[in-house]
């Protein structure tokens, strides 16, 4: 083992991740180098010092009852978010902290509104989650291919559509590959796109949500979130990037099926 | 009420809402206990790392909440990992939501209260040619949240959660999202930037 070996491996030793094997070669460097004894020890010490100086932050207790507040209550027939209603400091989190104090009774009829009428926004909702649950659970893909006649295929017989699998590597948009997803209780593909580092999943379906003539842009949870109809599918594009790139994706999706559909 | 109800309703919330009405209270009920159960014990640590990554107590806390909420959301389809780094791959999730938000600025830092930021040595060097244990003195806790205050974000990250939160080194690498291997080269490198800034302050103090 070499010295440049011994500086990264060396902390596995002190995190005690390292097997017994690597730990003894290690060890072995360390008792022959002196240099890298002294790192080793002042490491040592450091992670000592700093277990010691009590870095770990105790939750404040206004918000640990903001949060237990925040969980559904054995006698509530409705959950009235009067909690989230509380006059926040500032708008944060987009539509999160609404920075208005409205009654609970408000509330709770206003969700009772929105439920009967706006399914639109429980697929927005459901999307995203199903966006971020992609990106989490190391499941980003179930066909992992940048071919679009592979992707294609794959979702034969998975979904009740034939989804549109459009390349648009040429224009910036990488074709990651494709995976089934459950939105509303109904299986969904997805359709997984890259825009530099920034993941984009693509939901299409025979129906999620009202049909929409033209295209909407909404902001979720700090993601875009972009909903459009066309040759009778929903597409729903969930990403962290700029809205107007998501725009962008969205008119390339939408030009490339146009009067002739490519795929 | 309102005219135009649509634009007050947070969207946050009204996942809970429609599940509620539309399920069996008592299960609604027992599934928040199990959230509860489940979760709570690890706010500190979620707290924590929202602390070091904002930067600032108050937006730790809104991210603290919205992590908890974005959690109670997903416990239905949750399967491991551990709750603690399940918990912490949200927070971290929404802690980068709100920074592309605000386009990548990162908010004032309250770690350095106790020292003026102008007056700061610099933060860090190359390494010392012979560093030797004895030579690390110990700092107090507001000094070593200052210096892990400073580190760039993935450093910080890196070295709160396996300093602070106690992660492994497979857990952290879930939380960060990335593997195991950059998970060591990033602790390496946290924990020399630190150890540099370490003696840095040490001079300082003396």
């Amino acid at each position: 083992m070499n010295c440049a070996e011994a500086d990264i491996l060396l902390h596995a030793l002190i995190d005690g991740e390292l097997d017994a094997g690597h730990a003894r070669d290690v060890e072995a460097h360390v008792a022959s180098c002196p240099a890298c004894a002294g790192k080793l020890e002042s490491f040592r010490a450091m992670r000592e010092a700093m277990a010691g100086a009590g870095l770990k932050d105790a939750a404040p207790a206004r918000l640990r009852s903001r949060i237990e507040a925040a969980l559904p209550a054995p006698s509530a027939q409705i959950i009235a978010p009067r909690q989230f209603f509380q006059p926040s400091r500032r708008s944060f989190f987009g539509g999160f902290a609404v920075g208005t104090a409205l009654s609970a009774a408000l509330a709770a009829s206003l969700v009772l509104t929105v439920v009967r009428n706006d399914q639109d926004q429980t697929i927005a909702n459901e999307v995203v989650s199903a966006h971020i649950r992609s990106l989490q659970a190391g499941h980003l893909m179930d066909v992992e291919t940048s071919d679009q006649h592979t992707v294609k295929p794959w979702f034969n017989g998975k979904v009740d559509v034939a989804p549109p699998v459009i390349d648009l590597t040429a224009q910036g948009f990488t074709l990651l590959g494709g995976r089934l997803d459950y939105v509303d209780g109904e299986p969904v593909a997805s359709i997984v796109y890259q825009r530099r580092k920034h993941v984009i999943n693509l939901f299409v379906a025979q129906r999620l949500g009202t049909k929409q003539a033209g295209a909407k842009t909404e902001t979720i949870q700090g993601y875009n979130v972009r909903h459009w109809s066309e040759e009778g599918l929903d597409f729903w594009a969930v990403s962290d990037i700029a809205a107007d790139e998501l725009d962008e994706f969205g008119q390339k999706i939408a030009d490339a099926l146009g009067p002739h559909p490519a795929s | 009420m309102l005219d135009r109800p649509h634009q007050y309703v947070p969207k946050a919330y009204w996942t809970i809402g429609r599940d509620t009405m539309a399920g069996d209270a008592h299960a609604e009920h027992e599934r928040a206990r199990r959230f509860r159960d489940a979760a709570l014990p690890y706010l500190d640590d979620v707290f924590t790392l929202a602390r070091y990554l904002m930067r600032n107590a108050a937006d730790a806390e809104d991210a603290v909440q919205e992590c908890y909420l974005r959690a109670l959301r997903h416990f239905d389809s949750y399967r491991g990992p551990a709750m603690k780094p399940w918990l912490l791959a949200i927070l971290r999730n929404v802690c980068n939501a709100e920074f592309a938000r605000r386009g990548r600025q990162e908010s004032p830092t309250d770690f350095s209260d106790h020292e003026p930021a102008a007056e700061d040595p610099p933060m860090w060097q190359e390494p010392q040619a012979s560093p030797e244990a004895a030579m690390l003195r110990r700092q107090d806790g507001a000094t070593i949240r200052r210096l892990v205050a400073a580190l760039p974000q993935p450093f910080r990250e890196a070295i709160v959660l396996r300093e602070i939160n106690d992660l492994s080194y497979q857990e952290i690498a879930h939380v960060a999202g990335v593997p195991v291997g950059t998970v060591m080269s990033r602790l390496a490198r946290a924990r020399t930037m630190l150890r540099s800034a370490w003696n840095v302050a040490e001079g300082a103090a003396l």
